[in-house]
């Protein structure tokens, strides 16, 4: 017998009195929710994924969106999202793909967090007023430094390993040309160069419209290997090595061949149309020793000017790792938490493996900390970093930069519906159709991707006037900053911050 | 808020504690009483060698055998006493205050370059940290401290200071806000050589403590100044940094100056700003610092707390207010104010 339809999980409705009838919902939506029939809009809710285009674009107001509109009968073991995995799976025999972050109801520790403001005893600073830095180096930095004298004058003798220099503790993490469009990666490369910061290339290669902008731009080495080539490493600001990835710690990544277009072909260095599937794990990398190995060839490569970045998942056993990491001649180590996106994961990887960014981040400095080697790497945190105050709590929590990704899409209109794995984005973001990527203007994109990360930026130079700290390196590490409203003592003792009143 | 003043005698000429308790009361206005303390260098001329290690005690048929038996295992105690004290209505001995003069065998700690140093700074955390009933609050050479709860001149009655004779004097007074006023909580701090007074508050002690303590050392006193001391024994001892260098870490120009700077000063300053960042305090302070080569005084790198410096002969004052300094020499020269972050130091010319 047959499982039949499961109910619709988004009902779209059109008020006909406010509808004009001007067709853009038509035209907005890729997924085919809409046709105009004998002057009058039909839809078609089942292919609906609640991507807002239609809703975004409709001149009156005239659409109506439900999330859920049929009730199962409820239970609390056996919810809907289980039972239609048990249809879905039922019926293909498939692993279940999945975009963005976890979805699973965890508890969010930043939001049990909070942050410490000055009164009467230390004067709160005004940002307005006095000076506010923010600017934040990523590299090696020595842990001692040694003076000569030479003629009466104080000369430096110890040398200092390449860093970034970032106006902004907020970076742009590693979204390839191919997951998203040449215009979302050209509007974010934008940003980033007149923020003065950073983003990555993800397993993308260096598209040649963003070499004007290599100099922010950090060019990722993963499994696949794909785009590497010389000119690619010299091109840019950095090398980070992606060895895992929050949304799917373990895996590798696969990009289906429906968006391997010419560009995006030549680009990565792959055959059009093929699919991009990077391994599981760097085949020439079977152990720590190995990772030294490519590090080190890396930096023999660029000559030794650039610094080099490992970013792994946030696993059980990320502060061990890290530490390994540290020894190994990286100058950086990105910890990307459970809650990072993605363009496409199994389900079960996105919400069942892995551990929170705040907690990794905790352990991983205090462990660096406790072997003297904090120096040696800056962390930068990634993975669920949602507005301003995250960025000040994971920073008091040890990291020194972070890396956002889902938070600059939504900047460009992305609504977190989740489907970036099926190509359609209509908001021309995660995709490679010429119509819909065309949907995205680069020059409104960046400039919304640039108040975004000002915006946080202002707020996060008031959150540190307001806790009576005038410069960034003050408040890194400083977890006495923090307190724990309703944590537990367990997470609390691993965060290694006090509850709220004590 | 607190008072703070410091006075070296760059000619090593001694001075006793009279002065310093007329000047440190004439800023009671700027405590609480909850507490005062001083520090005098050049107190112990017969001991002078010997590291003089002052305790509160809470008991001495306990604590006392314990502290000695871990001093025992790293040295020779060549004497040791009870602090005098006279009490009176305005304080009561909450602690036994003892001093040990203590020679370390510098055999016992092999792999350092400077294991007398080394042992003494174990010994001090491992007190402090495990040996309920006994603070160690002063170890350096021919370093005294003196410091309880209570008004300054209080203090220095129970301790009879103006029995001391010093050339360097640094006092205290306390307005107590986020920890309790105990005696261990009252300034000065001290470690090894080092000894310090501090008026405000650092925000950055959090980073600050979790940077020092990936060195070996453990704050034991509730309350942010002692980091001051450790940082300056970590800074200028363990890695052999210049004074100035050592403060323009803690309290480092900004980044702006440091743009507009020349490249061998940018060099310097942005490898400052890199290597040390977590030593760099943040949040209202003006601070002096004593060892027994000099004296420094600097505050935090907006000046959010006051420090006034005079000098006069081979004098070198440096307070919260004017009016302390006058009060200590009432025909002193050369009042100034410092500007934010830079450093006023005064070294012995012997």
């Amino acid at each position: 017998m047959s499982i039949g339809s499961v109910p619709l999980r988004y009902k779209i409705s059109v008020d006909h009195d406010q509808c004009m009838l001007c067709g853009r919902c038509v035209e907005s939506c890729p997924y085919g929710v809409f046709r105009i029939d004998r002057e009058k809009i039909h839809v078609n809710s089942r292919v609906c994924v609640a991507c807002h285009r239609c809703i975004a674009m409709c001149p009156r107001d005239a659409i109506d969106l439900t999330e859920r509109p049929v009730d199962y009968r409820s239970h609390p073991l056996w919810t809907p999202q289980v039972r239609e995995s048990i249809y879905n799976q039922a019926r293909s025999g498939k692993i279940l793909l999945s975009g963005m972050g976890n979805a699973m109801d965890y508890p969010v520790i930043f939001d049990r967090l909070v942050l410490d403001a000055c009164q009467v005893t230390n004067p709160s600073i005004d940002p307005l007023r006095e000076p506010m830095e923010l600017r934040t180096y990523i590299g090696k930095k020595p842990s001692k430094l040694e003076f000569q004298k030479v003629n009466g004058d104080m000369v430096l003798k110890t040398s200092l390993s390449p860093n970034l220099m970032l106006e902004t503790p907020i970076m742009i993490g590693h979204m390839s040309y191919g997951a998203i469009s040449l215009n979302a990666q050209q509007s974010l490369a934008r940003a980033v160069k007149e923020i003065g910061t950073y983003m990555g290339t993800g397993e993308g290669g260096l598209h040649e419209s963003i070499y004007p902008y290599q100099d922010h731009m950090i060019v990722q080495v993963a499994s696949g290997r794909f785009g590497v080539d010389i000119n690619y490493l010299e091109r840019g600001a950095a090398i980070e090595i992606k060895i895992g990835q929050g949304a799917k710690p373990g895996l590798g990544g696969h990009l289906p061949g429906e968006k391997i277009c010419a560009d995006v072909s030549s680009t990565r260095m792959i055959p059009e149309g093929s699919d991009a599937i990077s391994p599981a794990p760097h085949h020439d990398i079977y152990s720590i020793e190995d990772l030294k190995q490519l590090v080190l060839s890396l930096k023999e490569a660029i000559e030794w000017k650039k610094p080099v970045f490992v970013k792994i998942a946030a696993v059980h056993n990320s502060a061990a790792i890290a530490a390994g990491i540290a020894r190994s001649g990286a100058d950086a180590v990105v910890i990307d938490g459970f809650r990072g996106g993605t363009g496409a994961a199994p389900r079960v990887f996105r919400d069942h493996v892995g551990i929170p960014i705040e907690a990794a981040i905790a352990s991983v400095d205090a462990k660096l900390r406790s072997q003297g080697i904090r120096n040696e790497v800056s962390i930068i945190a990634s993975g669920g970093i949602r507005e301003s105050p995250d960025v000040a709590k994971i920073i008091a929590l040890g990291a020194d930069a972070v890396y956002i990704g889902t938070a600059a899409l939504v900047a460009m209109g992305c609504r977190v519906c989740g489907t970036c794995y099926r190509g359609l984005c209509p908001w021309g973001i995660a995709t490679q159709r010429p119509d819909l990527v065309a949907r995205l203007d680069p020059d409104i994109a960046s400039a919304n991707v640039m108040n975004l990360i000002h915006a946080w930026t202002l707020e996060l130079s008031e959150l540190m006037g307001a806790a009576g700290i005038n410069s960034i390196e003050s408040l890194r590490g400083n977890r006495d900053r923090l307190r724990g409203y309703l944590l537990d003592e367990g997470i609390m003792r691993v965060l290694d911050v006090k509850m709220v009143g004590a | 808020m607190c008072g703070i003043i410091g006075v070296i005698d760059r000619s090593r000429a001694r001075m006793n504690g009279t002065g310093i308790r007329a000047a440190l009361s004439e800023m009671d206005e700027r405590g609480s009483g909850e507490g005062a303390g001083y520090a005098v260098y050049g107190a112990f001329p017969d001991f002078k060698d010997y590291y003089a290690i002052h305790v509160f005690f809470d008991n001495l048929h306990e604590a006392k055998p314990a502290v000695e038996d871990e001093l025992s295992k790293w040295g020779v105690i060549e004497h040791d006493e009870a602090i005098p004290t006279n009490e009176h209505h305005g304080l009561r001995k909450v602690h036994i205050p003892w001093r040990f003069f203590f020679r370390p065998d510098p055999h016992l700690m092999p792999r350092s370059t400077s294991p007398e140093d080394d042992i003494v700074m174990h010994l001090v955390m491992k007190v402090n940290t495990s040996i309920p009933g006994a603070l160690i609050f002063s170890s350096g050479k021919n370093v005294a401290v003196f410091k309880a709860s209570g008004w300054p001149e209080d203090v220095a009655d129970f301790y009879g200071i103006q029995d001391y004779k010093g050339y360097l004097w640094m006092g205290h007074n306390r307005y107590p806000t986020n920890t309790p006023g105990w005696w261990g909580g009252a300034h000065p701090f001290n470690l090894l050589n080092w000894s310090v007074v501090h008026n405000g508050e650092i925000t950055s002690y959090g980073t600050n403590r979790r940077y020092i303590e990936s060195y070996g050392y453990r704050c034991s006193m509730y309350t942010d100044t002692e980091v001051v001391a450790y940082l300056f024994d970590l800074l200028v001892r363990r890695h052999g940094l210049p004074l100035e260098t050592a403060v323009k870490a803690l309290a480092p120009p900004f980044w702006d100056e440091i743009d507009r700077m020349s490249g061998k000063e940018q060099e310097i300053y942005r490898a400052i700003r890199l290597a040390y960042g977590s030593a760099l305090m943040n949040g209202p302070f003006a601070i002096v610092v004593a060892n027994n080569e000099s004296m420094v005084g600097f505050t935090d790198r907006i000046k959010l707390r006051p420090l006034v410096s005079g000098v006069r002969g081979n004098r070198l004052y440096i307070s919260s207010e004017e009016a302390a300094i006058r009060t200590m020499d009432p025909d002193v020269e050369e009042i100034s104010m410092p500007k934010a972050g830079e450093p006023t130091i005064g070294r012995f010319l012997v």
